[in-house]
Formats: structure tokens, C-alpha cells, sequence
């Protein structure tokens, strides 16, 4: 079936997928939900619907975590050795590489993602991201303690049980497979809530962990809204931890509702407002396509998004100019088309949530230096909008738009930057630009935030941590650190007698 | 002067005065903005020791201001790891100078057991401050082994201003545990002591201030949990807040620290501590187990092996022992040195333990021996065992933090684990055999953050413990928790010409 071209290129090698998994996946098959109803999931090329997937409910959240509680305490996947975990997982690896064409199309499709990035870069990241936990699963170690009298001490790191994966819909499949790769190879069984927004990919994975051979119970993945399903796994009496990705306001509430049930522990990360710090010792080009690729990469919908851009006065001026002029050369487009820099918006409501501090940082008497405004009358696409003159008390230069706005400022001496970047409640990433060593070490100790990256942005990797700072939430994704989300400490001590040493 | 009452008069120790009252908030001695004050009793008998300072939100507004300023400008982040390791001993060895005073004040506070403060629980702080002051220097963070041409490493940085609310039932213990490994990271703090025991707390506040803690860096107020305790929980301007207490109060912590500035939460909470005896171990050491495991601190201990089960081929020569020792368990006044259990930590806790001692008589349970109240000043009560229990009945599920157990019986290795395991909590556990191959499976199966095999309270500096399922999480003690205290900050910068990825 070849869906028709909307607001791009004939260019476009797109032809509409067929959509195959529209149920919720529990206990290994693919279900409709309890109370029958389903949910329209939109292409934001156009503002039409794409299917209707099946909405999970408190109901049907309950029967996953029977499921995933069945797996965990009685089923094989915890009682394998690592090496078994291992082996699946590698399997899972290999067939998203089988199945990558359709999967990045769907990737794309659904959340209005570049369809090459997601062929090049989202999908073959998803494997690698499997395959460097998989490798983990048999060096889970414990520690043998240096007890203080005639005791035998060791800890032993335990998979902590069901866990609730709460994902956004910025990048469904990376954010998939952050949270779960780790999880699954430290033994624990899981329930997944897709974004409504995004619901799709999640869907298929559902169905390559089968083909892999992942028990029935051990990957559950049950689409539906925040307020019911995202709810219930918050607050379930069951769900041993909740790992979640999202605004710092829904952040909030999983913590409270967790809190309030059965106090599992959270792990969130959340907002952002991230300063780049330009100094004046950089190459302007560079400095340039950086920030822009800061603020528009995957059309800022991103939470380590480099929205606050400080420039050095000595450089400012130039700056400026070579920006604007960047800024204006930017395809925006259809994400099929593979001369297109950027995609649309996800869906209405963020459009507009957009377009209304785009607003308001006119109203607040920025300057508005390029863009500003939507495109075309069909689906969610803005101009890349860059604002100058702005003051640090401004909603733009405060408040996380999670669009392709950036608020553009000045500073004079590394101690102001310093000041400014961290003039923010959240702290989840910061950039620098500079050649000067010393800079760049002070800088970047004294710049509270997770992840600092110095002459480049977005550099993440397989084995390094990321989380926030402040409001930017607790707890790290990626790297080993993000497997101890999912592990607990226990000690057992037993005295021991005649020992030649302590 | 504090006389001698309800009890021997072969008292240890006479406290000529309480020295400090007031909040301790950037290096000083204050009062609250209030000038309201409370009352701490000596649950010897129900009177007032003395007159404290009561914190409130405007009291821990200014301490948390001085926090911050200690921590964003002043010297103790910047200091070395080396530098906050000497300040750490010199307050380790202050502590140990004033070993007797201090011993006496929480033997009065919190009735504890003088001599047992003196020889173990005093010197355990001072143990505490030495052995994180050991690990000042040597906190790392990694370098990563990033998949193209990128230098990743990961720092660990002290987290910031951190709230401690600690409990009244080990009130040094609780203060160091939680203190140490915070100031070795290099964050500053407040800790808001239990309004039953402030007394140490602000004793140890002046002898930080001796050692040469800089100002603001060890706040110390005082104060009620609906008060000072929830304006910590929900401060916009605390970066962590470190909480030990019940599972009730745990909740409105990690809910006010939610709706307030999503700070960090470190829970350590209730327990109803399993305590599995299989028919190989030796009678006399089980039974001590048993009852040291219900008794110590007078029950209030979140590890407390409040269910104990006993398997079938020895219960009837165990529940025998059992009760020849509890008849012979002295409690009375905790300055008294041959007591083994002082009073129970204050009127409302007292009748609390009661009330629970009631409900298991009307739940059908037998009283095999105590249940009863001793004497008519204070609050003492006798060591309690209950048998016949249902795991269903509110005496095997609920946490009474009192002298009273729960003595089941078991058949095989499989019952065993299951009763183990059945409870909303997962503090602690307790076995005792001989067997490997049962204390391997078993150890494993029990989902408890801490196992002692042959052994309880096992408890050492480098031994990490804490809560699974609803007792809670985060760990203290150990390097573990250390980390509570420290942020892993990643840095990232492009590499060219590497010869080696």
C-alpha cells in the first residue's frame, strides 16, 4: 500500500508500511486490551492517523505484571546463567539488524524522526546498545568485604524484579532499548509503556524478543497514556522500580505515586535547559554548526537540546551572521527525503506548545533574528527560530521549549559563563568551545550537570553514563552505571573462625 | 544534678548538666526564630531532662542558607580529600575524650544501656568518622572506554547540601553513619536529630566545631518531624535528603521531596526481620540468637528478628531454652551494668508496644512468657514471646520495634523461605545452621538486604546494609554509601590521531 506525499519532495522513497502489531503484548502474545478501547497513533507529516493500537489500561497493567512477576520469581530468565541472557540478547540484536529497513521506517513514520538517522543511526544504535549490555550480563560482580573482626562478608548485586519502563516519544527506540537492554541482562523481567505519540516500534520489538527467544513474562509492552497506564505502573503495589523518561512535571508525579504505593524506587531523568559556551579562541564555522546542530537535532526534541547559547563578546558579532546564515540554508521537510535537515514537531499539541513561547519571547521583548513561524498548512513543521537579546529571568531563556529555539546571549569572562550556564534548576548537559585547556577543566568541574561535552555535543556512548543534575532528575542511563538501576545490594555475613588474617 | 532512679544504685555515671540546647546552625549556638523550645524525657521515668531549642521552617531556612554558602564558596568541597580526612580524625579522637559524657547522654535519652554506649556504641562513631575519613582520598571516577575517537571519563562530585532526619533509636550511631560518609564526599549538611534524642547531636556539633568543622558545614536543628523534618523533605534549595525512620513517615518524605525540587531520597525504613533455625544448629547459640536478635536496644532496632521460625525436630527443646533465658533477661536502669534492657524510649512508644502485645492475645496467639508492663515509673516491659502465630495475624506483619516475638515453627528448607519472604519488608534476615549448602540456597532465596548466617547484627564498616521491598533503598555503610553523597558528572572531548580506541 503506497501512502501519497505530503509537504516534501517527490524525492521521497517512502512507501507506507504495513502496520502488523497493533496489541499489547503480555506474557508472549499479542492481546487486545481488557476494556477493548483503542488509540489512533498520527504521522506528523500530515496530522492523519496512521492505525489504531490497542490502549492499555490499569487492568491490563495488572496482567503484565502477573506476567512479569510469574517470569521473575518462578520462570527461567533471572535463573539463567549470564552468559544465557547473553546469547538472547545477541539473538534480539540480530534480528532488529534483519529487520532494520522496515523498522527504521516506522521509527520515522510515527514519531516524524530523519528516516536516514534513523537507518544510520537510531536502529543500528538499538543492536549495539543490546549487544554492550548483553556482554555485561556474566560480569555482574559483587564485593568481598574487609570486615572488621571474625566475619566472612561478600555483597551480591541481586536483579531488583519487575520493573516499569515509563519512555517518551522523542526517541522510541533508543530509549527503548537504554532502559531495557540493561535491565534484561541483569535478570529482571519488565512491563514497557511506549508513548502514546509512539507507540509502533515498540510493538515490533515486542515481537523480534519473542522470535529471539526471550521468555513469555520477561519483556511485556503495553501502550497507552500517561494518566491510566503510566499511572498504574507508577503506583503499582507490585512493580519492584520504575525507570522514566519525560517532563520534570510528570517526573513528579511517578516519584509521588510511587511514594505513595509501594515505595519502589525511581530513577528519572528528566528536563533540560543546557548552555553551550562559546569562548572567543574557536573557529566560528564550527562553533556555528554546532550550536545549531545543538538546538535542531531531531528538531529539538531532545532534553540534552543546547537551547541556551553563549557566545564570547569578542566573537559575537560574526557569530551571529555566520548563524543566521546556517540557520536559513536548513531543510525543514519531509523526513523521507533524504536532502531534509529536519522533520516535523511530533504532534499537535507540542506544535503549539512551540508556537505559544515562540510567542511569548516576543512578548517578552527578545528579538526575534530568524524564523519564528510554522510551515505549510499540513503537519507540524517549524522554522528553525533563533532569539537574541534575551535575559536570563525570560520563560524562553528559562523554561524547556523542546523545539528548534534557541535563545541566543553573550558573556564576557569565563567567571560570568560559569555563573550563567548554571543560572538554571535543571542541570542535564552543558557544552564548551574552546582549544584553551585550563578553560576547559575549570569549566567543566564548575558547570552542575550530568554530562559535559567539550568541542562537540551529543557525543554519547555505549559506556558513558548520562543523567541529570538538580532538576534534571537522578539516576544514569547508559554505561554500567545504568545496570546498578537495576540491581540491589545484599550482604551476607557469616562469622568465621580461626582465620590467619583480617 | 540527674539523680538515680528505678533501678540499682550501682550506677556508673552522675551528668552534671546539659551543656547544649540551642539549634547549631553556621557554627553557632542559637536559638530558634521562635524562641519556642520542647521537652526531652528521660524514659526512666517520664521527667524532663531538659529544655531544647525547637526548630521550625525559618530555622532551617538559615540553616540551609549557611549550607549552601559552605558548599557553593567556601573552603570544604575545595579541601582535599586528604585535608577532610585530618579534620574527620581529629573529630574521631574528640569523640573518644568525651566517651563517658556522651554515653551517659544517650543512656538518659534514649535508655539505652550505659555501659553498651560507652564500650561499643561511642567508639562506633568515632569507627564511623575514621574509616570514611580513610576514604576521602580516594574517590574515583572512571575512564570510559568510549567506541570512537572520544576521551569520556566520569567524575564523581559531591551531591550538595544534604538533609539528614535521623531516628531516636541509635542516636550516635544513626548521626555518624550518615554524617561521615557525607562530609568525606565533601557535601555540608543538616541533620535534623529525633525530637526524643537531641541531646548527642548537638554535643557532637560542638565537638565538630572543636575539630575545626568549617561553619556551615555541620548544621544541627532540632525539632518535630511535621515541622522541621517535612521543611528538609521539601526545601527547594537541599540537593539530597538521607531519611531513617518508619515506612509511614518514609512515604511523606519521598512525596514532599517529589512535589518540592525532585531531590534526591535515600529511605532506610521498617523491618519484621525472619530468623530461620533448622533443626542442626546448637540449642544454646540459637536461643541466644533468638533473643538477643528481639531484645537488643529493647527491640527498637529495624533489624530486629521479630518472626522467628524454628524448625520442627528441635522446637520443642528450643522454645524450652528459649524461655529459661528470657525468664533470666534483667531489665531495669540502664546505668545499672548488670542490666541487659532499659526502658522503652517514651510514653506514646510504650503504649504502643502494649496495644500490639494486646491485639496478638485477642488474635489467639499464646503468650509463652512476659506481656506486661514492670514497675509503675518509666517504661518498662518485660521480653515477650508469643507462639502459636499465624503469619496472617497483625503480630507477624506489622513491625512493633518492641521486646516482643512471634516464635513459628517450620518443616522444610522450601516453607522456610516462603515464610521468610512473606512480608511487605526485606531489612534483614537470620540463619542458623551448620549446613552449606542450606545457608547458600537459603541466603540467596531470602529477598533481605543484609543475611547473617550463624550470626546477627553481624554489622561492620565495610559492610554495606539496607532496605529491599518496602524497607526501603539506598545503603549505609560501606563505599556503598558513600556514593549516595556524589553525582557522576561525565566529560566528553573529541581525540584525533589516537593510536589506540
Amino acid at each position: 500500500m503506497e501512502g501519497s506525499l505530503s509537504n516534501g519532495s517527490c524525492k521521497s522513497l517512502f512507501k507506507m508500511p504495513e502496520i502488523k502489531f497493533t496489541k499489547l503484548f503480555i506474557n508472549g502474545e499479542f492481546v487486545d486490551s481488557v476494556s477493548g478501547k483503542t488509540f489512533e497513533t498520527i504521522d506528523p507529516r500530515t496530522g492523519e492517523a496512521i492505525a489504531r493500537i490497542a490502549e492499555g489500561d490499569k487492568e491490563d497493567v495488572d496482567l503484565a505484571v502477573k506476567a512479569a512477576r510469574q517470569a521473575f520469581d518462578h520462570g527461567p530468565w533471572p535463573r539463567f546463567s549470564g552468559a544465557e541472557r547473553r546469547g538472547i540478547m545477541l539473538k534480539f540484536a540480530d534480528l532488529i539488524e534483519e529487520h532494520a529497513e522496515v523498522l527504521a521506517v516506522l521509527e520515522a513514520l510515527d514519531a516524524g524522526k530523519l528516516h536516514s538517522w534513523a537507518k544510520m543511526g537510531d536502529i543500528p544504535g538499538a543492536a549495539n546498545t543490546l549487544r554492550y549490555y548483553a556482554g555485561a550480563a556474566d560480569k555482574i560482580h559483587g564485593e568481598v568485604l574487609k570486615m572488621s573482626r571474625a566475619l566472612q562478608g561478600y555483597t551480591l548485586r541481586e536483579p531488583i524484579g519487575v520493573v516499569g519502563h515509563i519512555i517518551p516519544w522523542n526517541f522510541p527506540t533508543t530509549m527503548f532499548f537504554m532502559k531495557v537492554s540493561p535491565a534484561l541482562a541483569a535478570g529482571c523481567t519488565m512491563i514497557v509503556k511506549p508513548a502514546e505519540q509512539t507507540p509502533l516500534i515498540a510493538l515490533y520489538f515486542a515481537h523480534l524478543a519473542k522470535l529471539a527467544g526471550v521468555p513469555d513474562g520477561v519483556l511485556n509492552v503495553v501502550p497507552g497514556f500517561g494518566p491510566t497506564a503510566g499511572a498504574a505502573i507508577a503506583s503499582h503495589m507490585d512493580i519492584d522500580k520504575v525507570s522514566f523518561t519525560g517532563s520534570t512535571d510528570v517526573g513528579r508525579q511517578v516519584m509521588q505515586a510511587a511514594a505513595t504505593s509501594n515505595l519502589k524506587p525511581v530513577s528519572l531523568e528528566l528536563g533540560g535547559k543546557s548552555p553551550l559556551l562559546i569562548f572567543d579562541d574557536v573557529d566560528v564555522n564550527t562553533a556555528a554548526d554546532m550550536a545549531l546542530l545543538g538546538i535542531l537535532f531531531n528538531k529539538g526534541e531532545i532534553c540534552v537540546a543546547s537551547s541556551r547559547v553563549y557566545v564570547q563578546e569578542g566573537i559575537y558579532d560574526e557569530f551571529e551572521k555566520k548563524l543566521v546564515e546556517k540557520a536559513k540554508a536548513w531543510v525543514v521537510g519531509d523526513p523521507f527525503d533524504p536532502a531534509v535537515r529536519q522533520g516535523p514537531q511530533v504532534d499537535k499539541k507540542q506544535f503549539d506548545r512551540i508556537l505559544s513561547y515562540i510567542e511569548h519571547g516576543k512578548r517578552e521583548g527578545a528579538t526575534l533574528l530568524t524564523g519564528g513561524k510554522p510551515i505549510g498548512k499540513k503537519g507540524y513543521y517549524i522554522e528553525p527560530t533563533i532569539f537574541t537579546n534575551v535575559t536570563e529571568d525570560m520563560l524562553i531563556a528559562k523554561n524547556e521549549i523542546f523545539g528548534p529555539v534557541m535563545a541566543l546571549m553573550k558573556f564576557k569572562t569565563v567567571e560570568e559563563a560559569i555563573k550563567s550556564a548554571n543560572n538554571t534548576r535543571y542541570g542535564l548537559a552543558a557544552g564548551i568551545m574552546t582549544k584553551d585547556l585550563n578553560v576547559a577543566n575549570t569549566v567543566s568541574r564548575s558547570i552542575r550537570a550530568g554530562i559535559i561535552w567539550i568541542n562537540c555535543y551529543f557525543a554519547f556512548d555505549s559506556d558513558c553514563p548520562y543523567g541529570g543534575y538538580k532538576m534534571s532528575g537522578f539516576g544514569r542511563d547508559c554505561g554500567l552505571e545504568s545496570l546498578h538501576n537495576y540491581l540491589q545490594v545484599k550482604s551476607v555475613v557469616t562469622p568465621i573462625f580461626n582465620s590467619p588474617w583480617l | 544534678m540527674a539523680s538515680l532512679r528505678n533501678g540499682s544504685t550501682k550506677s556508673l555515671f552522675k551528668l552534671r548538666e546539659i551543656k547544649f540546647t540551642m539549634l547549631f546552625i553556621d557554627g553557632e549556638f542559637v536559638d530558634s526564630v521562635s524562641g519556642r523550645t520542647f521537652e526531652t524525657i528521660d524514659p526512666r521515668t517520664g521527667e524532663v531532662i531538659a529544655r531544647i531549642a525547637e526548630g521550625d521552617k525559618e530555622d532551617i531556612d538559615l540553616a540551609v542558607k549557611a549550607a549552601r554558602r559552605a558548599f557553593d564558596h567556601g573552603p570544604w568541597p575545595r579541601f582535599s580529600g586528604a585535608e577532610r580526612r585530618r579534620l574527620m580524625w581529629k573529630f574521631a579522637d574528640l569523640i573518644e575524650e568525651h566517651v563517658e559524657e556522651l554515653a551517659a547522654l544517650d543512656a538518659l535519652d534514649a535508655g539505652k544501656v550505659y555501659l553498651r554506649a560507652k564500650t561499643a556504641e561511642i567508639p562506633g562513631a568515632a569507627e564511623f568518622l575514621r574509616f570514611f575519613a580513610g576514604a576521602a582520598d580516594k574517590i574515583h571516577g572512571e575512564v570510559l572506554k568510549m567506541s570512537s575517537e572520544l576521551q569520556g571519563y566520569t567524575l564523581r562530585e559531591p551531591v550538595g547540601v544534604v538533609g539528614h532526619i535521623i531516628p531516636w533509636n541509635f542516636p550516635t550511631t544513626m548521626f555518624f553513619m550518615k554524617v561521615s560518609p557525607a562530609l568525606a564526599a565533601g557535601c555540608t549538611m543538616i541533620v535534623k536529630p529525633a525530637e526524643q534524642t537531641p541531646l548527642t547531636a548537638l554535643y557532637y556539633a560542638h565537638l565538630a566545631k572543636l575539630a575545626g568543622i568549617p561553619d556551615g558545614v555541620l548544621n544541627v536543628v532540632p525539632g518535630f518531624g511535621p515541622t522541621a523534618g517535612a521543611a528538609i523533605c521539601s526545601h527547594m534549595d537541599i540537593d539530597y535528603v538521607c531519611f531513617t525512620g518508619s515506612t509511614d513517615v518514609g512515604r511523606l518524605v519521598m512525596q514532599a521531596a517529589a512535589a518540592s525540587n525532585l531531590k534526591q531520597v535515600s529511605l532506610e525504613l521498617g523491618g519484621k526481620s525472619p530468623l530461620l533455625i533448622f533443626d542442626d544448629a546448637d540449642l544454646d547459640t540459637a536461643a541466644d540468637v533468638a533473643l538477643l536478635g528481639n531484645l537488643y536496644n529493647k527491640g527498637e532496632i529495624c533489624v530486629a528478628s521479630s518472626r522467628v521460625f524454628v524448625q520442627e525436630g528441635i522446637y520443642d527443646k528450643f522454645e524450652k531454652k528459649l524461655l529459661e533465658k528470657a525468664k533470666a533477661w534483667l531489665v531495669g536502669d540502664p546505668f545499672d551494668p548488670t542490666v541487659r534492657q532499659g526502658p522503652q524510649i517514651s510514653e506514646r512508644h510504650f503504649d504502643r508496644i502494649l496495644s500490639y502485645i494486646e491485639h496478638g492475645k485477642r488474635e489467639g496467639a499464646t503468650l509463652l512468657t512476659g506481656g506486661k508492663p514492670i514497675g509503675d515509673k518509666g517504661y518498662y516491659i518485660e521480653p515477650t514471646i508469643f507462639t502459636n502465630v499465624k503469619e496472617d495475624m497483625i503480630i507477624a506483619k506489622e513491625e512493633i520495634f518492641g521486646p516482643v516475638m512471634a516464635l513459628m515453627k517450620f518443616k522444610t528448607v522450601e516453607e522456610a523461605i516462603k515464610s521468610a519472604n512473606n512480608t511487605q519488608y526485606g531489612l534483614a534476615a537470620g540463619i542458623v545452621t551448620k549446613d552449606l549448602n542450606v545457608a547458600n540456597t537459603v541466603s540467596r532465596s531470602i529477598r533481605a538486604g543484609i543475611i547473617w548466617i550463624n550470626c546477627y547484627f553481624g554489622f561492620s564498616m565495610d559492610c554495606p546494609y539496607g532496605g529491599y521491598k518496602m524497607s526501603g533503598f539506598g545503603r549505609e555503610y560501606g563505599l556503598e554509601s558513600l556514593y549516595k553523597y556524589l553525582q557522576i558528572k561525565s566529560v566528553v572531548t573529541p581525540i584525533y590521531n589516537s593510536p589506540w580506541l
